[in-house]
């Protein structure tokens, strides 16, 4: 087998990942396919740092963790304020651009 | 370390396969359950799959910091948050622009045959493997730690920051500042006395039958007191009146009998004359 199969997985990963960020509406699950395609990016980071022979594909991919550690405690505690005072989880119904 | 060179092994390829569709399953249904929590379980899932993959490939740190912070504490974090909002907010299925579904399905469709066929186009046969890389420093993680602290030394420090930006926003933004001074004890007590309730509140439910706190409790004309449930529930309406239960109860038993009856004895009657005697009986 090829490793290039990693890049293929990767590409198909990410590809649904964007479209259930397009189809979905709650803002939970929106973030879950955020991370699906942060993921699948790190992925190829790894596999692109084994087709070069170095490790700096897996040093982006560990920093693409922390950004995305950071992203995760950021927009949850956003959904969490947002559903405080709307009681609503839905993307649909922030609309207004203002609480 | 062998494993690493350009090409994979047959264990590796069967690996690949079958952990693979798992993968693609796991992030399937990550978009198309309904309920939040069934997408984070699927996607913790597909996660622990691309673990596997990154050992594989011979990022061991990777890989367990994958498992450690993306399934550990990543996860968990989304399973708290929908614990907190998701588990009773249903995904609404109205669409407020018409045809958006489908029109994001068949973008993604042609987004992902785009990426898929520029990776197909490209020339990737040539592997170097990570077996030289790895074993430069001593192993993978002394090589990782090797270039953070001197190549990447500063974008490694920006990360502190950025962390600590992250922790302080959460902070911020989960904080809710109090608008109302806190009743001390004293006062509590003193509006307790004052208040036209002296005794203690009648207790909630109904002796015999049912005494959960959120039924309330009935008055000898049988309808439901309001002094005896919490404001909480009564402000949630989780409010359970039981004091219909009974009636309606003994109405099923006897219109089930009456049907047996009228199926067995007399297909004619219906049971009406029975239940309009008992009625009365009750009365």
């Amino acid at each position: 087998m090829n490793p290039v199969n990693y890049l293929y997985l990767a590409a198909l990963l990410f590809t649904i990942g964007a479209a259930g960020v397009l189809i979905r509406r709650n803002a939970i699950v929106l973030f879950m396919c955020v991370e699906l395609m942060l993921n699948a990016c790190n992925l190829a980071l790894v596999t692109f740092s084994r087709m070069h022979g170095n490790l700096d594909g897996q040093i982006i991919a560990f920093f693409t963790m922390v950004v995305a550690a950071a992203e995760v405690v950021v927009g949850l505690a956003i959904i969490v304020s947002v559903f405080r005072s709307r009681h609503s989880a839905s993307v649909d119904d922030a609309s207004l651009m203002k609480l | 370390m062998t494993a690493l060179a350009a090409a994979a092994s047959t264990g590796e390829a069967v690996q690949f396969w079958v952990l693979g569709v798992v993968a693609v399953i796991g992030a399937l249904s990550t978009v198309l359950m309904k309920k939040a929590v069934h997408s984070a379980l699927s996607l913790a899932g597909t996660m622990i799959v691309l673990a596997v993959f990154y050992l594989a490939n011979g990022a061991y740190f990777l890989g367990i910091v994958q498992i450690v912070v993306y399934t550990g504490a990543i996860m968990m974090l989304f399973l708290f948050v929908v614990m907190l909002v998701g588990v009773t907010a249903a995904d609404s299925l109205k669409e407020t622009l018409k045809g958006q579904r489908w029109l994001a399905a068949g973008c993604g469709l042609g987004f992902g045959v785009l990426l898929i066929a520029g990776i197909g186009n490209a020339s990737l046969n040539s592997f170097n493997g990570l077996g030289t890389a790895n074993t430069a420093h001593g192993g993978n993680v002394e090589g990782l730690a090797s270039l953070i602290f001197t190549k990447y030394v500063f974008a490694f420090e920006i990360t502190g920051a950025l962390l600590i930006t992250a922790t302080v926003g959460a902070m911020v933004l989960t904080h809710r500042e109090r608008t109302e001074r806190a009743r001390t004890q004293r006062e509590l007590s003193e509006e307790r006395v004052r208040g036209t309730q002296l005794p203690p509140l009648p207790a909630p439910g109904v002796y015999a039958r049912h005494n959960a706190v959120d039924i309330p409790g009935l008055l000898p004309d049988g309808t439901p007191s309001d002094l005896t449930v919490m404001r909480t529930l009564r402000d949630r309406g989780q409010i359970r009146d039981v004091s219909h239960e009974s009636l309606d109860r003994l109405k099923a038993l006897e219109q089930r009998s009456g049907e047996r009856l009228g199926r067995t004895a007399e297909p004619g009657r219906t049971g009406e004359p029975d239940r309009a005697d008992e009625e009365e009986v009750a009365k």
